[in-house]
C-alpha cells in the first residue's frame, strides 16, 4: 500500500533526478542547474494536470449524458465507441470544424477575450489542489483565498461575453451571471470561513493533514452541527456559483436563448462548455477537501483514489439534483442566497466561534487530541 | 546581480508594466466599459507586485476584493447606465488639462515623498503564518481603526438600502 500511495511522488522525484542527472555533464553553476530541473518539472506537472482536467471532462460530459438519460428513462448516447464513451471525443471534434462567428456589431476585443477570460481562472485554481499525499501543485499558505479569489475573475468573462456580444439576450444573461454570482459568493466564502475557523489554517494541504483521525475519517462533515449545516450551504452555493441547473438563470432558455454564450459558436462557446465544467469539477474538489478529509480515508486504498471517489460522489450528487428540479425564478434564486444561505451560514460562523461542534466537544472531553 | 535577484526585478517590471498599461486604457478609453476592464487590468498588475514582493495574502485580498467585488459592482453601475451599446463618446473633455496637472502635482509630491524618506531596509523576518498575526493585530493593536471602519461600511449599507427604498 506504501508503493501504491507514493507512487506518483516517487515517480516525480525519479525525474526531477534523472534530469539533475543528464544536465551534470553541462558543467553549469549549481544554482542554473537546480533552476532549470526546477522549470522543467514545473512544466511537465502542469501539463499533466491540464491534460489529466481535459480527460475528466471528456468524463463528466459523457456522465452528464448517460446520467441525464437515466433519470429521463432513455438509453443515452449509445453509438460511438462501447457505451457511447467516444461521444465526448465526436463532441469535440465537431466543435473544432464549425464556424467561428463574429456578430457584425459586436465589440470584436471584448467578444473575443471573453472565452479565455472564463477559461483561465478555472485553469489557475488547480495550482492548489491536493490530490493525494505530497500530490500538489503549490502549497499556498493561502490555498483556499486563492481558490476563491481566482474564481472571482471568471464573473468577469461572463460580464464581458454578455456585452461583448451587443445582443439583448447575451447583455440580459450577463447582467444575470453577474448577479447571481456576487451573491452566492458571499454565502460560499462564509462556509469555507468556518472550515477555517475550525482548523486555523487556510492552507488547502493542512485542511486535508487535519482530517486525518479516527483511522482517516475524521472529516468535517462529521462534525456535527456545524460541519454538515456548512456543507449544505457550501454545496448549494457552489452549484449557483458554477451556474447548475436549477439556478442556472444566466443561461435560462425559456427566456433568454442561451443567456451570455448566445452569439457564441465553436470553440469560442466550447471554451465556455469547458470552464463550465471546470469549475464543477473544481467546486466539487473544493468540497471534498473541506469537507470530506480530501484523500484521507481508510488504508485499503491509497489517497488519490479517495480523493478521487469522493469528488465524483459529489459531481453525481450534483447531476442528480440538475435533472430532478426545475430552474429558480430570478426573484426566488436572490431571495434563497441573501434570506436564507446567507443567515444561515453566519449563524453557523457564530457556532463555530464558541466552539459548538462534535469535534470541539470530544477534544474537551479528551477523547480525541 | 544573483540569478534570482534578476528574475525578481524581471517579474516585477513585467507587473508594473501591466498596472502601467491598464491604467493607460483606463483613462484614454473611448468606451467607458473598456475603461473599466482596463482598470481590472491596472488592479491584477497591483496584485502581481504584491506577489513579486512577496506579500501573497495581500495580492489575493487585491485580486478578491478590488477584481472580484468593486470592478464588478463597477461594471454593473455601467451596465445599468443607458446607451451602452453605442459609443459614449470622447474620454476627453474641456477639463483634460486642469486634471493633468493636478495628477502631474500628486506625482511630483509622492515622487519627493517616496525619494527622500529613509526607508527601514533592513529584512524584517515574517513567520511562515501572517495570517494569524495579521488577525491578533487587528483584534488588538489596530482595533479602534478596524471598528471604526466596519460601523462605517454598516452605515452606508444601511444608507444604500434608504435610497433604495424611495
Amino acid at each position: 500500500m506504501d508503493i501504491l500511495n507514493s507512487l506518483f511522488t516517487n515517480l516525480y522525484d525519479w525525474l526531477a533526478a534523472t534530469i539533475h542527472s543528464l544536465l551534470a555533464g553541462l558543467g553549469l553553476t549549481k544554482d542554473a542547474e537546480s533552476a532549470i530541473v526546477a522549470a522543467i518539472m514545473g512544466l511537465i506537472v502542469v501539463t499533466v494536470i491540464l491534460l489529466w482536467m481535459v480527460l475528466m471532462v471528456l468524463i463528466l460530459i459523457w456522465l452528464e449524458r448517460k446520467n441525464a438519460a437515466r433519470v429521463q428513462d432513455r438509453v443515452g448516447p449509445n453509438r460511438v465507441g462501447p457505451w457511447g464513451l467516444l461521444q465526448p471525443v465526436a463532441d469535440t471534434v465537431k466543435m473544432f470544424i464549425k464556424e467561428d462567428i463574429i456578430p457584425t456589431n459586436a465589440d470584436k476585443l471584448v467578444h473575443t477575450l471573453a472565452p479565455i477570460v472564463t477559461m483561465a481562472p478555472a485553469v489557475l485554481a488547480f495550482a492548489v489542489i491536493p490530490w493525494g499525499k505530497g500530490m500538489f501543485p503549490a502549497d499556498l499558505n493561502i490555498g483556499v483565498l486563492w481558490v476563491v479569489a481566482v474564481g472571482s475573475i471568471g464573473t468577469l468573462g461572463i460580464f464581458m461575453a454578455g456585452y461583448g456580444s451587443n445582443n439583448k439576450f447575451s447583455l440580459l444573461g450577463g447582467m444575470r451571471g453577474v448577479a447571481q454570482a456576487v451573491s452566492y459568493e458571499i454565502p460560499q466564502v462564509l462556509t469555507i470561513v468556518t472550515i477555517v475557523l475550525m482548523t486555523g489554517t487556510m492552507s488547502l494541504v493542512k485542511i486535508v493533514e487535519s482530517q486525518g483521525g479516527w483511522g482517516g475519517l475524521q472529516w468535517y462533515i462529521f462534525a456535527f452541527p456545524v460541519g454538515p449545516i456548512a456543507f449544505v450551504v457550501f454545496y448549494l452555493s457552489s452549484l449557483a456559483e458554477v451556474n447548475r441547473t436549477p439556478f442556472d438563470i444566466p443561461e435560462g432558455e425559456s427566456e433568454i436563448v442561451a443567456g451570455h454564450h448566445t452569439e457564441y459558436s465553436g470553440m469560442k462557446w466550447g471554451l465556455f462548455y469547458l470552464a463550465e465544467y471546470f469549475n464543477f469539477f473544481l467546486v466539487c474538489c473544493l468540497g471534498a477537501i473541506l469537507f470530506f478529509g480530501g484523500w484521507q480515508g481508510p488504508g485499503f486504498l491509497p489517497g488519490y483514489v479517495w480523493f478521487i471517489l469522493k469528488v465524483y460522489f459529489l459531481i453525481w450528487v450534483g447531476m442528480w439534483i440538475r435533472m430532478t428540479w426545475p430552474r429558480f425564478r430570478v426573484d426566488q434564486l436572490m431571495g434563497f442566497a441573501w434570506k436564507v444561505l446567507v443567515p444561515i451560514a453566519l449563524l453557523n460562523i457564530l457556532l463555530a466561534g464558541l466552539r459548538f461542534d462534535l469535534f470541539s466537544l470530544l477534544r474537551m472531553m479528551g477523547l480525541i487530541s | 546581480m544573483t540569478a534570482d535577484l534578476f528574475l525578481i526585478n524581471v517579474a516585477f517590471y513585467v507587473v508594473g508594466a501591466i498596472a502601467l498599461v491598464g491604467a493607460l486604457i483606463a483613462v484614454t478609453a473611448q468606451n467607458i466599459l473598456r475603461a473599466a476592464l482596463g482598470l481590472i487590468v491596472s488592479f491584477i498588475g497591483v496584485a502581481g507586485v504584491y506577489f513579486v514582493l512577496e506579500a501573497e495574502f495581500l495580492g489575493v485580498v487585491q485580486i478578491l476584493i478590488y477584481v472580484g467585488a468593486i470592478a464588478v459592482l463597477i461594471l454593473f453601475a455601467v451596465m445599468l447606465t443607458r446607451g451602452l451599446m453605442r459609443g459614449t463618446g470622447s474620454a476627453y473633455n474641456t477639463q483634460w488639462m486642469g486634471a493633468a496637472f493636478i495628477a502631474l502635482i500628486l506625482f511630483l509630491l509622492l515622487g519627493v515623498v517616496a525619494l527622500g524618506t529613509r526607508w527601514n531596509v533592513v529584512p524584517r523576518q515574517v513567520g511562515d503564518d501572517v495570517i494569524p498575526q495579521i488577525g491578533t493585530e487587528l483584534m488588538t493593536t489596530y482595533l479602534l481603526p478596524f471598528e471604526a471602519r466596519s460601523l462605517l461600511l454598516l452605515a452606508v449599507l444601511v444608507g444604500a438600502i434608504v435610497i433604495a427604498r424611495e
